[in-house]
């Protein structure tokens, strides 16, 4: 594993290297050579099966890491070449030339994360989110509990076996009450806070 | 038969009017056909949310020229729950009832990988008898899986009693799930430091073989009314076949590779709990077809019954199942990144873990077998074929759409 992560630095500059187990290496590198280095791997070193493609969101660096992992049924091991990508116009070569496997992954990543892949095959056709008009929903700034307050309501004429619901109801009204009205000046400062920044 | 030399004639026509491309980025899996839907000549229908077989929804997008398939589109996204951004905002053991829920034929895979993902990052050992029993019901949970997927497969190709035997008899599995780990279809079992618990009593072994006896009488049955069947024979052979040099390129594995005769196995390349001490054969094929396929299902099913019988033979019978670990709530991953895979009967599941040392994990993705097979895979092997035959082919790759959109 040393001498092919060796021999990767030597053509294509790995930025980074971290050997997680003897079979599974991570290695960062540059946006450009990243589509030849992946190229290199297949052809040459014998990675030839593209386990999966995936994508992290970074957002306090302001960065998306793309993940793809190649695995080498001659050696047994994976490499993991990691990507980073600029969050305000991420934009990455497609690999659909080399697996037929991998546009469906970059149709996946383009809807969830909103990474384009100029020039891969129906990148631009919605795969699950079918008439999605909010921002991409994996990236870490999409509240889910938001967004399923806002678009769904709780049925009507739908009771609560929540023990701590029935309990206040039934022993505790002042207390609730008390606690509810804390939590809604607490929530309200909140907002305020937020508005003024 | 017949609608294989029809489809033939049928590409022969059309290639005709078009030039080849030499294109390196235009592959023919990137080639977009068009079809002038007005001129009556072709009819486009689709194939699904629901089908017979398949476990969950999925549907083809099938353009239809007689009754032969000249494109198909696999549109998914009918179950999908945002399994993976529910986890971002879910401790780690909270995340253990979603995991189970990405493949209902197999949840314990699930739950195996997230666990062993956690391990990894966390650096947790698992007692010895604890990797045996999670072998145990890894082992078990393909012979579930394996059996109802194989009565899919005939019921598929009209043949139902040996669905409803295979139904049935994957509910005794079932059973015996109920007894060990409290639930039928989900288990929740297998969490981080081992096993929830040990086996309910000294009996449990044998009543596991009662089962596996049952099963092996099942397969005979199987074998004389669908594998010497002249119809199955007749439908399924020739049908769907995936060229071995295809098995890198659209990412194929497990069964669907070995019927190939690519010899790919994770239990074997990439040994993973006790399977380097267990001794089994890589069941390899090479018609590569349906019936092919379905063939090797049956001999996967044998294997792990002889699997399971090994493990009770091997396991230590005495031992704890799971280290003392602190309380669950208060779990902080030390940063990382890891990838964990394990074999299930559809191919190569694997789980990609990004912790940040937070309560939280940061990323999962999930890697299932179906992904590639149903979504890139279907869209080639399904032209050509006739519509008859586009059920039995979605089963035979052992597809489980809540594996694709999770």
């Amino acid at each position: 594993m040393e001498d092919i992560l060796n021999r990767l630095d030597q053509k294509f500059y790995v930025q980074a290297r971290y050997v997680q187990r003897p079979n599974l290496a991570f290695v960062t590198l540059k946006k450009n050579v990243a589509v030849q280095a992946i190229t290199y791997l297949r052809d040459v070193e014998g990675f030839r099966h593209l386990v999966m493609i995936s994508a992290v969101d970074y957002i306090e660096q302001n960065m998306f890491q793309l993940t793809y992992i190649l695995h080498n049924y001659q050696l047994h091991s994976d490499i993991a070449v990691r990507v980073e990508l600029d969050r305000e116009n991420p934009v990455m070569d497609s690999l659909h030339h080399l697996w037929a496997a991998a546009q469906v992954y970059q149709r996946e990543i383009k809807e969830m994360f909103g990474i384009d892949f100029p020039g891969s095959p129906r990148v631009d056709e919605p795969m699950i989110l079918e008439g999605w008009d909010n921002i991409p929903p994996m990236r870490k700034e999409f509240d889910t509990k938001k967004y399923s307050e806002e678009t769904y309501f709780p049925r009507e004429g739908r009771a609560s076996c929540d023990p701590v619901k029935i309990m206040e109801k039934k022993l505790y009204r002042v207390e609730a009450e008390v606690k509810y009205e804390i939590k809604r000046v607490v929530r309200d400062n909140r907002n305020k806070s937020a508005d003024a920044n | 038969m017949k609608s294989k030399e029809l489809s033939e004639t049928i590409e022969i026509n059309q290639q005709t009017p078009t030039k080849t491309i030499l294109n390196p980025w235009q592959p023919f899996w990137a080639e977009q056909k068009e079809f002038d839907l007005k001129s009556g000549k072709y009819l486009k229908i689709w194939h699904g949310p629901q089908h017979p077989g398949v476990t969950g929804n999925m549907a083809l997008e099938l353009t239809l020229q007689g009754d032969v398939v000249v494109d198909c589109k696999t549109h998914v996204g009918y179950l999908h729950r945002g399994f993976e951004k529910l986890m971002e905002r879910r401790k780690f053991i909270q995340c253990f009832p979603i995991v189970c829920r990405i493949c209902v034929p197999e949840p314990d895979y699930n739950e195996y990988l997230f666990a062993a993902a956690v391990e990894e990052l966390a650096g947790i050992q698992v007692p010895e008898r604890g990797q045996w029993i999670r072998t145990l019901v890894l082992e078990m949970i393909r012979l579930a899986s394996l059996t109802m997927g194989l009565g899919g497969q005939a019921g598929a190709f009209g043949l139902v009693p040996v669905g409803q035997w295979g139904v049935a008899h994957r509910d005794f599995i079932l059973d015996l799930f109920e007894e060990l780990t409290g639930g039928r279809i989900y288990h929740m079992y297998i969490i981080p430091g081992g096993v929830r618990q040990d086996f309910p009593d000294d009996e449990f072994p044998h009543r596991v073989e009662l089962v596996l006896q049952k099963l092996e009488k099942l397969i005979l049955d199987i074998e004389k009314l669908m594998f010497n069947n002249a119809v199955f024979k007749a439908r399924t052979k020739g049908l769907g076949k995936i060229p071995a040099e295809w098995v890198e390129l659209f990412g194929i594995t497990g069964t669907n590779a070995r019927a190939a005769g690519v010899p790919i196995d994770v239990r074997k390349d990439n040994p993973y709990l006790v399977y380097e001490q267990l001794d089994f054969e890589m069941i390899l094929g090479s018609a590569s077809d349906v019936y092919e396929r379905s063939l090797l299902r049956k001999e996967e099913i044998l294997n792990s019954i002889n699997l399971i019988r090994q493990i009770f033979k091997k396991m230590p019978n005495k031992g704890e199942v799971r280290i003392k670990l602190p309380n669950v709530l208060h779990w902080k991953v030390p940063a990382g990144e890891t990838y964990v895979r394990a074999e299930t009967s559809r191919g190569e599941m694997g789980y990609y873990m990004v912790t940040d040392g937070s309560e939280y994990p940061r990323r999962v993705h999930v890697r299932g077998a179906s992904y590639t097979h149903a979504m890139a895979l279907l869209e080639q092997l399904a032209v050509g074929v006739s519509i008859a035959d586009v059920a039995g082919l979605m089963v035979s790759l052992q597809t489980c759409p809540p594996e694709i959109e999770r």
